[in-house]
C-alpha cells in the first residue's frame, strides 16, 4: 500500500526529512529575503518618483516570463551547480510579483493624500514612509505572500540545479518509489500552505488599522 | 411564436414617433416582507407629449412608479396603460425596447464605440447599417455632438457628453415614451443647466411622453409640464401644473416640499409682458424691462431701483408697465 | 527511464569543427542541432498550447456557474489552489502509476496549473462589470443572454485576458519539466546536457524557452489589444 509505504519511509528517516524540511525553507528563506531586499526599495522609489514605471512593468513581466528551469540551466553554464544556482532562479521567481505590487501600492495612494501630506510640510522622504508605504503594506505583504509559496513550491528543483539538500532530492530523482515521491510531494504541499497560512497571520498583524486588507490576486 | 429579440414591439410597430399617454390605474406595490407599499394607489395620467416630473423626498417611490411602467418592478396590484394598453399584456423585452430610458449614472456599455452605444436597440431591432448609420448621426446632431464621437469610446467623454449620448442611445428606436430618472442629477450646475435647456428645445421638436424623476423641486418646475409630489409611503400629494402647485399646494406637505419660496418660483414661470397693462404707462424714471423678462427678474429691479412702477418694453419701445402690487398678487399663495 | 542517464558523457560534435569543450556557446553547434532543438520547439507549443485550452474550457464555465451561483466559488477556489501548490514534478510522478507515461498525464497536470488563475481573475472579470451598466441594458431591453453575450463577458475580457497571460508564460515554463516523465518539449535538452561539461546544450534549450515565453507573452499582449480596444481609451472628464 503506497500511502503506508509513504508513511514509513517518513517514520524511519526523520532526521532525513526534517534535514530537507529546513534545507528547503532556508534556501526560500534566503531566496525570498533577498528579493524583498532588492524589490521593494525599487518599487518603492519607482512609484514614490512615478519615473521609469514602464520599464519596471515591462521588466517584471519579463522576469515572470522566464521558465525557472531555463534559468537554472542557462545558469549550470554560466555560474556552475549548486545553492546559489538554484538561489538565483528563486529569487527571479519571486521578485517580479514584489516589485510590481510594491509599485503600485506606493503609486496608487490618492493623489489627494500625498497632496495634503506635503501641504502639511512633509518632506518626500516623510510622505514615503509615513503615506505612502503604510498604505502599500496590504499590497506589498499580498506580493511576498504569494512569492514566497511560489518559491516554496518550486525550491524542490534545487535538486536539478545540483543541490540536494531539499524536498528536490527525492522529488527530482524520478528512480526511487512512488512512496516516497508521494511522501514528499504531500509534504511540500502542506509546507506551502503552512506558510501561506503564517504570511496571512503576519500580514493581518502588520496592515494598518483602518486599512482594509486588499485581495490581490498573483496575475 | 415570433423570437422577441427580432420582433418589432407592439407599443413602437403601431405608433412609432407618435406620443402616447401614460396612465397609472390604482398602482400598489408592496414589497415582501414590509409593511407599508412602496406605491400606495397611485392614479395619474400623462397626456401624450407632455413632460411628467416625479418628485419627492427619498422613499417616496419615484424611482419605483417609473421602474413600474418598464416593468423593471412589477406591480402588486393596479395596472399601467401606455396609449390605453396595459403595461402586463406586452413581452417584457419587447415593451422595454420600445421605452426610452435614461438614468443618472448613464451606464453606457464602456466596451463599445458611441455610435454602437447608440446603435444598439436599432441593432436588436434588425435595422441594416447603413439606417443605424443614418440614425446615430441624426442623433448625434440632435444632442449637439460632432458626428466624428461615433468613432470615441465612453472613457474619452465628459460627464456631460456621457449624458448626451445617454439620451441619443435612448432615442434611438424613436420610442413614444421616455423614462428619467435623474438623468442630470450628477451633473455640475453650470452643465446641467446647459443639457436641461437643450432637452426642453428637443422635447418641442420630438414631443414624446415622458415621465422625469428628480428630488429637484427646481428641476421638475423647469422641466415637467405637470408634476405629480409623492409623499413617504408612495402616495401621490398632489399633481398638476408647475403654477399649479407653487400658487395652491394641498397641504402643508406640499408647501413645504415646493418651497418658502414657492411666491418667487412661481414668479420665474410667467414673463412681464404677459402681466403687463399695454395701456397703461409708466411715470417718468421708472425702471424698464423688456417683455420676455421673467416676473422674478422684474421684481427684483423694482426692488434694487425703490421704485412702485416697471416700464415693459417691446423691441425697445414702450409696450405697458407692471406695479409691484400686481406682481405681489401674481406671487400670491 | 531517466533521459539524464541517456545523455553521452561527452559532447556529440557531429560534423562541427571549431567548438572548444569550455566554451559558454558555440553557434557551429547550434546550427548543427538546430534540427533537434527546432522539434523539440514544435513539441513545447503544443504541449503548452493544449494545456492552455483545455484549461479555458473548464475554467470559463465554471467561472461562470460560479458568477450566477456564489456558493460554488469557494469549493472551486480550494480545489483549484490545491492543484495550483503541488509541486509539478510530484504531480507528474504521481500521476505515472494512474495514468501511465505520456502525453496524457503531463496534460492533466499542466491544465491542473492553468485552473486556479483562469477561474479567478475570469469571475473577477464578470463581477467588475459597472452595475448601472446592467441596469442600463435591462431598461433598455436586453435579454439576460444578451446581455451576458453583449456586455458582460466583454467587458470581462481584460481581466481574462490577464489571467490567460500569466497562464500562458507560467504553462511554458512548467512544459519544461515535462520531460522527465515524458519525451516532449525543451526539457529533453535540457535534461540530456545537464550533466555535460560542454555547455552549448544547455544555453540553447534555456534561451529557447526562454525566448518561447517571452514571444507567447508579446503575442498575448498583442491578442489583448485587439480584443479590447477600449481599454486603451483614455480616461477623460468626470
Amino acid at each position: 500500500m503506497v500511502l503506508v509505504d509513504a508513511w514509513r519511509f517518513v517514520a524511519d528517516n526523520p532526521a532525513r526529512v526534517l534535514g530537507d524540511i529546513a534545507g528547503q525553507l532556508v534556501l526560500s528563506l534566503v531566496s525570498v529575503v533577498i528579493a524583498i531586499a532588492i524589490a521593494v526599495p525599487l518599487g518603492a522609489a519607482i512609484g514614490h518618483t512615478r519615473r521609469f514605471a514602464l520599464l519596471a512593468v515591462n521588466g517584471a513581466n519579463v522576469l515572470r516570463a522566464l521558465p525557472t528551469l531555463a534559468i537554472i540551466a542557462i545558469g549550470i553554464g554560466l555560474y556552475g551547480v549548486g545553492f546559489i544556482n538554484i538561489m538565483v532562479a528563486l529569487v527571479i521567481l519571486a521578485l517580479p510579483l514584489i516589485l510590481t505590487n510594491t509599485y503600485v501600492g506606493v503609486a496608487e495612494v490618492e493623489p489627494g493624500t500625498v497632496e495634503a501630506a506635503r501641504g502639511m510640510g512633509m518632506t518626500g522622504w516623510q510622505i514615503l514612509t509615513q503615506v505612502e508605504l503604510p498604505h502599500a503594506v496590504p499590497l506589498i505583504m499580498a506580493g511576498i505572500r504569494t512569492g514566497t509559496v511560489f518559491v516554496i513550491a518550486t525550491a524542490y528543483l534545487a535538486g536539478t540545479a545540483g543541490y540536494p539538500h531539499t524536498l528536490g532530492s527525492v522529488i527530482t530523482n524520478p528512480t526511487l518509489p512512488v512512496s516516497q515521491l508521494l511522501a514528499y510531494t504531500v509534504i511540500a504541499v502542506l509546507l506551502a500552505f503552512a506558510v501561506d497560512g503564517l504570511l496571512l497571520i503576519v500580514q493581518r498583524a502588520v496592515t494598518p488599522a483602518g486599512m482594509k486588507i486588499v485581495p490581490v490576486t498573483a496575475a | 411564436m415570433t423570437d422577441p429579440a427580432t420582433q418589432e414591439g407592439p407599443v413602437g410597430a403601431s405608433h412609432r414617433g407618435e406620443a402616447l399617454a401614460i396612465e397609472f390605474r390604482h398602482v400598489t406595490k408592496r414589497y415582501p416582507g414590509q409593511d407599508a407599499p412602496a406605491i400606495d394607489d397611485l392614479s395619474l395620467t400623462v397626456p401624450p407629449g407632455e413632460t411628467c416630473c416625479l418628485v419627492g423626498p427619498s422613499g417616496g417611490g419615484k424611482t419605483t412608479a417609473m421602474k413600474l411602467v418598464n416593468r423593471l418592478i412589477e406591480p402588486t396590484s393596479g395596472d399601467i396603460l401606455i396609449g390605453g394598453r396595459s403595461v402586463l399584456t406586452y413581452d417584457v423585452t419587447t415593451l422595454r425596447r420600445d421605452i426610452g430610458y435614461v438614468i443618472q449614472q448613464v451606464g453606457l456599455f464602456p466596451h463599445m464605440t458611441i455610435g454602437a452605444n447608440i446603435g444598439t436597440i436599432p441593432r436588436l431591432l434588425g435595422w441594416d447599417k447603413e439606417r443605424i448609420a443614418e440614425r446615430t448621426g441624426r442623433l448625434l446632431d440632435l444632442v449637439r455632438l460632432d458626428r466624428s464621437y461615433a468613432k470615441r469610446y465612453p472613457a474619452q467623454l465628459s460627464g456631460g457628453q456621457q449624458q448626451r449620448i445617454g439620451l441619443a442611445r435612448a432615442l434611438a428606436a424613436d420610442p413614444p415614451v421616455m423614462l428619467m430618472d435623474e438623468p442630470f442629477g450628477a451633473l455640475d450646475p453650470i452643465t446641467r443647466a446647459e443639457i436641461q435647456d437643450e432637452f426642453l428645445s428637443l422635447e418641442n421638436e420630438i414631443r414624446k411622453t415622458v415621465i422625469f424623476v428628480t428630488h429637484d423641486i427646481d428641476e421638475a418646475i423647469k422641466m415637467g409640464d405637470k408634476i405629480a409630489v409623492l409623499r413617504p409611503g408612495g402616495r401621490l400629494a398632489q399633481y398638476g401644473s408647475a403654477d399649479e402647485l407653487l400658487g395652491d399646494p394641498v397641504d402643508d406637505f406640499v408647501a413645504d416640499f415646493v418651497g418658502a419660496d414657492r411666491g418667487l418660483k412661481r414668479l420665474s414661470l410667467r414673463s412681464v409682458g404677459e402681466l403687463a397693462d399695454p395701456g397703461r404707462e409708466a411715470p417718468p424714471g421708472a425702471p424698464s424691462v423688456s417683455a420676455g423678462t421673467s416676473l422674478r427678474v422684474g421684481l427684483s429691479v423694482l426692488l434694487a431701483a425703490n421704485a412702485e412702477v416697471l416700464e415693459v418694453t417691446k423691441e425697445g419701445r414702450p409696450a405697458g408697465a407692471v406695479t409691484l402690487a400686481e406682481i405681489r398678487e401674481a406671487a400670491g399663495s | 527511464m531517466s533521459l539524464r542517464l541517456q545523455g553521452p558523457v561527452i559532447p556529440d560534435f557531429g560534423n562541427t569543427s571549431g567548438c572548444k569543450a569550455n566554451e559558454t556557446f558555440c553557434w557551429d553547434w547550434f546550427a548543427d542541432h538546430w534540427d533537434r532543438f527546432a522539434a523539440e520547439l514544435v513539441q513545447h507549443v503544443y504541449v503548452s498550447a493544449i494545456a492552455i485550452v483545455i484549461g479555458l474550457v473548464i475554467a470559463l464555465p465554471a467561472a461562470l456557474v460560479a458568477y450566477r451561483l456564489p456558493r460554488f466559488e469557494t469549493p472551486a477556489v480550494v480545489f483549484s489552489t490545491i492543484l495550483y501548490t503541488i509541486p509539478v514534478l510530484g504531480f507528474f510522478l504521481l500521476m505515472i502509476p494512474v495514468t501511465g507515461i505520456g502525453l496524457f498525464t503531463i496534460e492533466i497536470a499542466l491544465v491542473g496549473y492553468t485552473l486556479l488563475l483562469l477561474f479567478r481573475n475570469t469571475l473577477t472579470g464578470l463581477r467588475s462589470v459597472p452595475p448601472e451598466v446592467r441596469a442600463a441594458a435591462l431598461g433598455m431591453g436586453l435579454t439576460p443572454g444578451q446581455i451576458l453575450v453583449r456586455i458582460t463577458f466583454p467587458l470581462a475580457l481584460p481581466a481574462v485576458m490577464a489571467g490567460l497571460r500569466v497562464v500562458t508564460v507560467t504553462t511554458i515554463s512548467l512544459a519544461t519539466l515535462a520531460a522527465y516523465i515524458a519525451p516532449y518539449g525543451l526539457g529533453q535538452s535540457i535534461l540530456f546536457y545537464i550533466g555535460n561539461t560542454f555547455i552549448s546544450g544547455l544555453i540553447s534549450a534555456g534561451v529557447l524557452a526562454i525566448l518561447l515565453a517571452l514571444v507567447a507573452d508579446a503575442l498575448i499582449v498583442g491578442l489583448t489589444r485587439l480584443v479590447t480596444p477600449w481599454a486603451r481609451a483614455r480616461r477623460g472628464g468626470a
